[in-house]
């Protein structure tokens, strides 16, 4: 992919003119230098996420397993706290990266454009990627809090009654999956921001010339090329979105009840609670959907991206 | 040129985005500052009585200075597991990049499973188990390398397809085994990069939360992280030293911002558009 012009067969390294046995008894590049990185990443990745198909299967308690065949995935799918994690999962994901990609461009767009305070807009609009996820959830909360809190209060000012952001049953999954993008809108942008002005302006002047106004600029220039940023941040939020944990951790516990659960929470859950093999079997269900999600996204998105 | 239609957008952006991202900062600060009971008002005002250092002292010495232990807890993880990613990222990377073939292709597939594939948390801990790092600093050292050598090792490869083989071969020539002109000829050169995986990943495993609440539970290995959350739980009536705990944490993301503001937002595009 990055090899640009360096092709399949890459050319002898030491000419052959000068000592072809010892160059070809040396070679620079050795295989060596992958064993570290691997045997960590075996040991404590793919181990595990083999594993994990196994003991999905079983009753397990890390010292002793009894396989139960299907038991847990039945169970998973049956009780209603566990199969809303997995519905609420794909609620946040798709919810969080829909405005992470609108509100991503809409940023890039102002913030490529000739305005006053750009950089200073561009590093305020940034820094809440870099903070503590916990800090933010907790700043969040008292902020969402339903009578005292800045955002009802302020919403009070115009004669708005707030409702209560975590506490009513239907919002507080998306009350958090705002607090996401308020936090990781940022990321979209800078990303945006890369793509839109790496559009070359011979484009932009040509379409101009030709009368287009500033939509049709957008719609029909800026969009299809900035196209390869959209793929990016779709699937880098997809992937965040679908395994998000720490957010919801610390703003709701998965509450109240079971509606702002998700799969990662429900795996939390169930580990807290002893059961490893049910745990594991949300792993498992976690595993799937994300590769069944952004497998094919990725290659009917670079695809396209080839074709044009 | 800016026109006057940028200077009334760029007010009117400055003054909606000072609302909505500086505003829930300064009211961590302004909190940080009350008193107890200005503070669980929860109002977002000026305090009437800046008590800000006792604020600090209470919160550092909570639970027996566990604030101090969380900080040094963190800090270890971050500049081992950082340096770590360095070294053995560059090193992959740099032998993916050069040597195209069978096993490289397994190797990049590899890569990629671990951006995409969420790791399995129990098999995990039993892996640790089993060789006998489960709740031990090494061991969550070493889970922070397992998760976050996908993305340094794209990062890597990225750049050193900028660099060319000529360098590679001047230094064969020149007698250098392997092991010196990786180190001695091709580090030095991804020093821009390095910057940036630095930053990068010191910011990820500085905030991450789940994996320390996972791998290393109990109150003498906290994280940061940790202590914030389980602070959270102890201070429900004590905003102002929940936010002044907040507070401290924001620091060190807030210095990395400052004195690396542009490597960040290079990294962060960079690896993320040509993974």
């Amino acid at each position: 992919m990055h090899d640009g012009y360096h092709g399949k067969n890459p050319p002898p390294l030491v000419r052959p003119t000068t000592a072809p046995r010892a160059a070809r008894r040396r070679n620079p590049y050795p295989l060596w230098f992958l064993i570290p990185a691997a045997v960590i990443y075996t040991v404590l990745f793919l181990v595990p996420t083999f594993a994990s198909f196994y003991y999905s299967l079983t009753r397990w308690s890390l010292f002793d397993q009894q396989f139960i065949g299907l038991d847990n995935y039945i169970q998973f799918f049956r009780e209603p706290g566990l199969i809303g994690g997995l519905t609420n999962t794909l609620i946040y994901a798709v919810v969080t990266s829909g405005l992470k990609v609108v509100l991503g461009m809409a940023l890039g767009m102002l913030l490529t454009s000739q305005i006053i305070g750009r950089g200073l807009l561009r590093s305020v609009v940034f820094f809440p990627v870099l903070v503590s996820t916990i800090g933010v959830g907790l700043t969040f909360t008292v902020l969402m809090n339903p009578d005292q809190g800045l955002i009802n209060k302020t919403l009070a000012l115009v004669g708005i009654q707030g409702p209560g952001w975590l506490t009513d049953p239907s919002l507080a999954l998306l009350s958090v999956a705002f607090v996401d993008v308020w936090k990781g809108v940022g990321l979209a942008t800078v990303i945006y921001i890369a793509g839109i002005v790496s559009i070359p302006h011979e484009y932009l002047e040509a379409a101009k010339v030709d009368g287009a106004g500033r939509m049709a600029v957008f719609r029909h220039v800026v969009l299809p090329l900035a196209r390869p940023a959209t793929v990016t941040v779709v699937i880098l939020s997809l992937i965040g979105g679908l395994r998000s944990f720490d957010l919801i951790w610390a703003m709701t516990h998965g509450g109240p009840g079971f509606t702002s659960d998700v799969i990662a929470s429900v795996i939390y859950k169930q580990y807290q609670a002893g059961f490893y093999g049910l745990s594991t079997a949300g792993n498992v269900i976690l595993f799937v959907l994300v590769t069944a999600i952004i497998l094919p996204l990725f290659y009917l998105l670079n695809r396209k991206e080839v074709e044009q | 040129m800016i026109r006057p239609k940028g200077v009334l957008l760029g007010s009117v952006s400055i003054v909606v985005s000072f609302v909505i991202f500086v505003v829930p900062f300064l009211f961590v600060l302004v909190t940080a500052m009350k008193d107890r009971n200005e503070a669980n008002l929860l109002q977002f005002s000026w305090p009437t009585r800046i008590v800000l250092w006792d604020n600090l002292v209470q919160v550092v010495q909570a639970r027996d200075y566990q604030l101090v232990i969380a900080f040094v807890n963190s800090t270890t993880l971050t500049v081992c597991s950082v340096a770590i990613l360095v070294i053995l990222g560059a090193m992959v990377a740099f032998v993916l990049q050069r040597r195209p073939g069978r096993w490289t292709r397994i190797a990049d597939f590899l890569v990629l499973a671990g951006l995409i594939v969420p790791p399995a948390v129990v098999p995990t801990i039993w892996a640790l188990q089993k060789i006998g790092l489960f709740r031990t600093m090494t061991g969550l050292i070493l889970i922070e390398v397992a998760f976050g050598i996908s993305f340094t090792v794209l990062l890597f490869k990225a750049f050193i397809a900028t660099i060319p083989r000529e360098l590679d071969e001047a230094a064969a020539l020149d007698g250098a085994g392997p092991i010196r002109m990786f180190f001695q000829v091709i580090f030095p050169v991804l020093r821009s990069v390095i910057v940036t995986v630095v930053v990068v990943q010191s910011v990820a495993v500085f905030n991450d939360f789940a994996n320390p609440l996972y791998f290393l539970p109990g109150d003498e290995n906290a994280t940061v992280q940790l202590t914030l959350f389980n602070f959270s739980s102890q201070f429900t009536s004590q905003y102002n030293l929940l936010f002044t705990d907040i507070l401290l944490i924001t620091i060190p993301p807030l210095l990395m911002f400052l004195f690396f503001n542009r490597q960040i937002v290079a990294g962060q595009t960079s690896g993320a558009i040509k993974g």
